[in-house]
């Protein structure tokens, strides 16, 4: 993981709105860089901008300052080796077509062979589970199934970045672990390199190789830490570690170091204490 | 009361209620005995010998095909321009006022210049004055559909590079027909008032040319068989219609009835 080239570079990154008086300054400055394979967590208090430093990494949205580099070329728009995942996953996917419709959908435009289409569509949805409900519509999926097609489609998109927003942020707590093992199995097979965003500090600490962890806003870069436990994570077994428990207090006491959100000051406040 | 009695009673009264008042005008008009209301039976009588099928192709037919170029041209033009008047704010902004005019005006104020501007009063100016006014209501709930469309379906499709032209045809289309559908709708029962009223006022042929012309000579068991024809004639294409719109938009109502609001 270590010496290898960074496939993703994000450098001094703000992202303001509005202008003069009225600008809110969204995201500071903020950097860090993911390498080919690895899992980056970003958390956050709420509110901190994660979705919007998101975006601005998948180029959806343009900075303000900064960049973001793919393998040393700016992203200026979203490129063809990221797939991002939202967390509304009911509304990010299409009501009017089955669960095969919509993870076909971001592969019709690719040059790709008919067979291949095919293939890549339900090798992803055996990835996650779903081959059985291939011919449903997504509302008559539970919501856990529903991020599950949300994360094929993503898949089968064959990125070499996978974007993730907060991807369970509303499901429960059972799925959600189960939900987790799936990403972390996913890697594995699909080789893919991921960034992460939740608010969730336990999962932050049980999928990443690093955590990225950001002061309020405007946003900067408040630690980067490493995660040395063993790559085969379990959701019982590793969360007894002394390690984990010791991971999670540090991320935690960082976070809550933060001042409470209160949205009258991240508009006006330029930092807390750093 | 078992649900199986309930839904029973419910068709039950759907048939009911109507027979009952077809039974209570035939009472009433047989024992009336006015000239202005025949009786029902001498009405179907007189339906019986216009429509089924005398003169079906030479009346009824025009109308219906009128009907259908008109709608079908309002629908294709409607959905053609409120999908760019949904997308864009610049082309919206422009063009709300001129649809605001024209939708304001009432129809049969444009029927003297559309024999005019057309130099005609066969099909061509009545299929284009039906197809102007049905055109209103399908563009403005095709512009509702496109704008409503959810933030996260059009940020996925942005993400995912869709090319324009298939965003448009397999997301922003489908996303808006449940509201082009309830457009469709109100405009096909305009096409019906506009059908009449077109042939109503200059015509040949056609179920208001008939309505027209039994009024005129003082014939009124066929102006009341016309006037059934055009009630039974709006009601059948409302209910073709919604048995399309419950296939083609079958999960819609899958959709809205999973929704956790």
């Amino acid at each position: 993981m270590s010496g290898t080239e960074p496939v993703l570079e994000i450098e001094h990154l703000g992202k303001t709105y509005g202008t003069g008086s009225r600008a809110t300054h969204a995201i500071g400055d903020v950097g860090f860089r993911v390498e080919a394979g690895e899992l980056v967590c970003v958390v956050g208090p709420s509110g901190c901008g994660k979705t919007t430093l998101l975006k601005c990494v998948g180029g959806l949205l343009r900075p303000t300052t900064g960049r973001v580099l793919l393998r040393g070329r700016e992203v200026t728009g979203p490129p063809e080796e990221m797939a991002l995942v939202f967390q509304e996953y009911s509304r990010s996917l299409m009501p009017w077509t089955s669960v095969r419709g919509n993870v076909l959908m971001p592969l019709r435009h690719k040059r790709l062979a008919r067979g291949e289409r095919k293939r890549l569509v339900e090798e992803a949805l055996d990835a996650v589970g779903l081959t059985r409900f291939i011919d449903h519509y997504p509302w008559q999926l539970s919501g856990g199934m529903q991020q599950r097609v949300a994360i094929a489609r993503a898949l089968a998109y064959q990125p070499e970045i996978l974007l993730m927003d907060e991807p369970f942020a509303s499901v429960d707590a059972q799925v959600r672990g189960d939900l987790e093992d799936l990403v972390l199995r996913l890697r594995e097979q699909y080789g893919v390199t991921i960034v992460f965003v939740t608010h969730d500090i336990d999962e932050s600490v049980y999928l990443s190789d690093r955590i990225v962890v950001l002061t309020h806003s405007p946003t900067e870069v408040k630690e980067i830490l490493d995660v040395p436990l063993p790559s085969a994570r379990d959701q019982i077994a590793t969360k007894e570690l002394p390690e984990f428990a010791h991971l999670r207090a540090h991320v935690y006491r960082l976070i809550k170091r933060e001042r409470p959100a209160d949205p009258t000051e991240e508009l006006t406040t330029s930092r807390s204490e750093a | 009361m078992s649900p199986r009695l309930y839904r029973t009673l419910k068709a039950g009264a759907e048939i009911a209620v109507p027979l009952a008042i077809l039974l209570a005008w035939q009472l009433w008009t047989a024992s009336a005995h006015s000239p202005k209301f025949p009786r029902l039976s001498t009405i179907l009588v007189e339906f019986r010998r216009l429509w089924l099928f005398s003169q079906f192709g030479s009346d009824v037919l025009p109308s219906l095909e009128r009907i259908g170029a008109g709608f079908g041209i309002a629908v294709a033009a409607g959905v053609a321009l409120g999908i760019p008047f949904g997308l864009s704010s610049v082309a919206r902004r422009a063009a709300m006022p001129h649809i605001e005019y024209w939708r304001a005006i009432p129809p049969p104020a444009l029927l003297p210049i559309s024999i005019v501007l057309l130099h005609s009063i066969g099909n061509t100016q009545k299929i284009a004055f039906i197809a102007f006014f049905c055109f209103f209501p399908v563009l403005l709930n095709t512009i509702d559909g496109v704008r409503g469309i959810d933030p996260t379906l059009v940020e996925t499709a942005r993400s995912y590079n869709i090319p324009a032209h298939e965003r448009i045809l397999r997301i922003v289309l489908p996303a808006a027909l449940p509201q082009i559908a309830a457009g469709m709708r109100n405009s096909l029962s305009l096409a019906v008032i506009m059908m009449v009223l077109s042939e109503y006022f200059s015509s040949t042929n056609g179920v208001g040319y008939v309505l027209l012309i039994s009024k005129n000579t003082f014939q009124l068991a066929p102006m009341w068989a016309a006037i059934v024809l055009i009630g039974v004639l709006g009601y059948a294409l409302n209910l073709l219609f919604l048995l399309g719109e419950r296939r083609v938009l079958a999960w819609h109502r899958g959709f809205r009835a999973a929704a956790p609001q």
